[in-house]
């Protein structure tokens, strides 16, 4: 036993790996399916509703309508490049929930520089898209692509910005720890959504900016660019760059849970049973984001491009980095 | 062999391979593609060297940032390949002298390195126990490092206007104005007409 010590822990990473996985792939599905749920409650329509009671199997009749059909590329496509970037890309949306953690323990590598790593995944993600768009050899694809591209980068700055004033209040970089030091005797009001209010929201939407959701969906506007770097793909590979979408959403609303709300806190510590800190309260708070995402999608209309930059750059950024001043000079002054 | 060893030595063959192809593929985009994945492979060794938070640092900026601007000047650029490789054999024993020339200056440069006993001991130093690598990186770099700290962000902001003077030109280009299209509301924005029949506006 104790000199195959290290094969047992690698393959309980393993374990742990494949669990969090599938957990994360069922996320997928419940996504689409309560997205479009929500989209229709919205738009006063009915939604999914024929695959499956109530349209539930829908997300896996569409993953099956991807997998049974035939991949076409473009002949003037770059072959390799065009099948690798969209396998990077959900190979790199996967892996930052290696750090995530769900409950107090319940992660899969509790590093100290958890919260860097998923900077540092996330900004590669940039280049699924990159790469997606210049293999597609075709005009719409690459446009997108720049644009998704300047989005990401841009975003990425004040997205760096807010975090950093988080990491200033936690002191840590690790997830679990920047949980942990929300747990005061407050309870919700005691998470930094209220003491940094102006980042939650800065966070919040340049989050959506960041996956290219609605209403910065500009590398996709199906107006300007047909669907922009997806257009030619078909089949499995663009099952591939859809699952990517979803897993970035899920990703980035865990992070807001983790970030802002608490993680697996509850928001009311000093009642008996309910005050307890568990994963529903995590997955609760995780979904409420997810739920604002899509609630953004169905009720606001797309920014112009030159909006959007402008919002990055001249709106955002000068925000947090005030902010991050701000917030030192306050810890430091109070004697944090 | 442990894990750590396997490792190093995949992330090493991954990261000269990739070096290597950075100079010998063909076309430009594929060129800079090896060269992100020999960063990531680098960021891999510093990970296993201990200092987490410089690979992470690698993987960010020079990774998520840096070799984007390059991706994306290369996949600007109209390179005609075959334009590009033609002469290349005329021009090869050059370059090959050339670039034996540069190596055995390296080497000889390289070779003549000595580090003071002193060092040695500072190549070897562990974080103190009991605290994580950033924060012994962030004790040192705004403490006793300050001043080179902060004369290494005046370089970059030189760099940065530098490059803002060389390129800012003051075309006569049409602005949006995005406080003007906020302030405007159906009374300023819609006009209604009566037209009389048959007279046009």
């Amino acid at each position: 036993m104790t000199e195959h010590a290290w094969l047992w822990s690698v393959l309980w990473d393993l374990l742990k790996s494949l669990i969090l996985l599938g957990c994360v792939l069922i996320s997928t599905a419940v996504l689409i399916y309560g997205e479009r749920k929500v989209w229709g409650a919205v738009h006063l329509r009915r939604g999914p509703n024929v695959v499956g009671p109530w349209g539930v199997l829908q997300p896996f009749a569409d993953f099956a309508k991807f997998i049974l059909k035939e991949p076409i590329f473009p002949a003037g496509a770059n072959k390799v490049v065009f099948i690798l970037a969209p396998l990077v890309g959900v190979v790199l949306a996967m892996m930052a929930w290696a750090v995530i953690p769900v409950n107090e323990g319940w992660v899969v590598a509790d590093i100290n520089v958890g919260i860097l790593y998923i900077f540092a995944v996330s900004s590669l993600g940039v280049y699924s898209i990159i790469m997606a768009g210049w293999a597609s050899n075709s005009k719409y694809p690459f446009l997108s692509a720049l644009r998704a591209a300047a989005q990401m980068v841009s975003y990425e700055v004040s997205i760096g910005f807010v975090i950093v004033t988080v990491l200033l209040c936690a002191g840590s970089l690790n997830m679990s720890d920047i949980v942990r030091a929300q747990d005061t005797k407050y309870g919700l009001l005691g998470w930094y959504w209220l003491p940094l209010f102006p980042m939650f929201i800065i966070f919040f939407v340049s989050a959506l900016a960041e996956t290219n959701r609605p209403p910065f969906d500009l590398a996709e506007a199906e107006s300007e660019l047909v669907a922009g770097y997806t257009v030619e793909y078909g089949a499995s590979l663009f099952l591939l760059q859809f699952l990517t979408e979803l897993v970035a959403v899920l990703t980035m609303s865990s992070l807001t849970a983790i970030l802002f709300l608490g993680g697996w806190l509850s928001p009311f510590p000093w009642i008996p049973i309910i005050g307890a800190p568990s994963v529903f309260w995590f997955l609760i708070k995780a979904w409420g984001v997810v739920f604002m995402f899509s609630m953004t999608k169905a009720i606001v209309p797309r920014y112009r491009y030159d909006q959007l930059m402008r919002l990055g750059w001249k709106v955002f950024l000068p925000i947090s980095l005030a902010c991050v001043v701000i917030v030192a000079a306050v810890l430091k002054l109070s004697g944090h | 062999m442990t894990a750590a060893a396997v490792f190093f030595y995949i992330f090493s063959a991954i990261m000269l391979a990739s070096a290597f192809m950075v100079i010998a593929a063909r076309n430009p985009v594929h060129s800079v593609l090896f060269l992100i994945l020999a960063f990531v492979n680098a960021a891999g060794l510093f990970l296993l060297a201990g200092a987490e938070f410089l690979g992470m640092i690698l993987i960010v900026v020079y990774v998520g940032a840096v070799a984007v601007l390059f991706l994306f000047v290369v996949m600007m650029l109209d390179v005609d390949f075959a334009e590009l490789k033609r002469g290349f054999l005329q021009v090869l024993p050059i370059g090959a002298v050339i670039g034996a020339i540069v190596a055995i200056e390296l080497i000889m440069v390289v070779g003549a390195w000595t580090t003071a006993p002193a060092n040695l001991i500072a190549i070897d130093a562990k974080a103190p126990a009991g605290i994580t690598n950033t924060q012994a990186l962030g004790q040192v770099l705004y403490t006793k490092y300050l001043l080179f700290f902060q004369a290494s962000g005046l370089v970059l902001l030189t760099a940065m206007i530098g490059a803002i003077v060389l390129t800012l030109r003051h075309k006569v280009v049409k602005r949006q104005s995005i406080e003007e299209q906020n302030a405007r509301t159906p009374e300023t924005a819609v006009e209604l007409k009566k037209v009389a029949s048959r007279a046009g506006v």
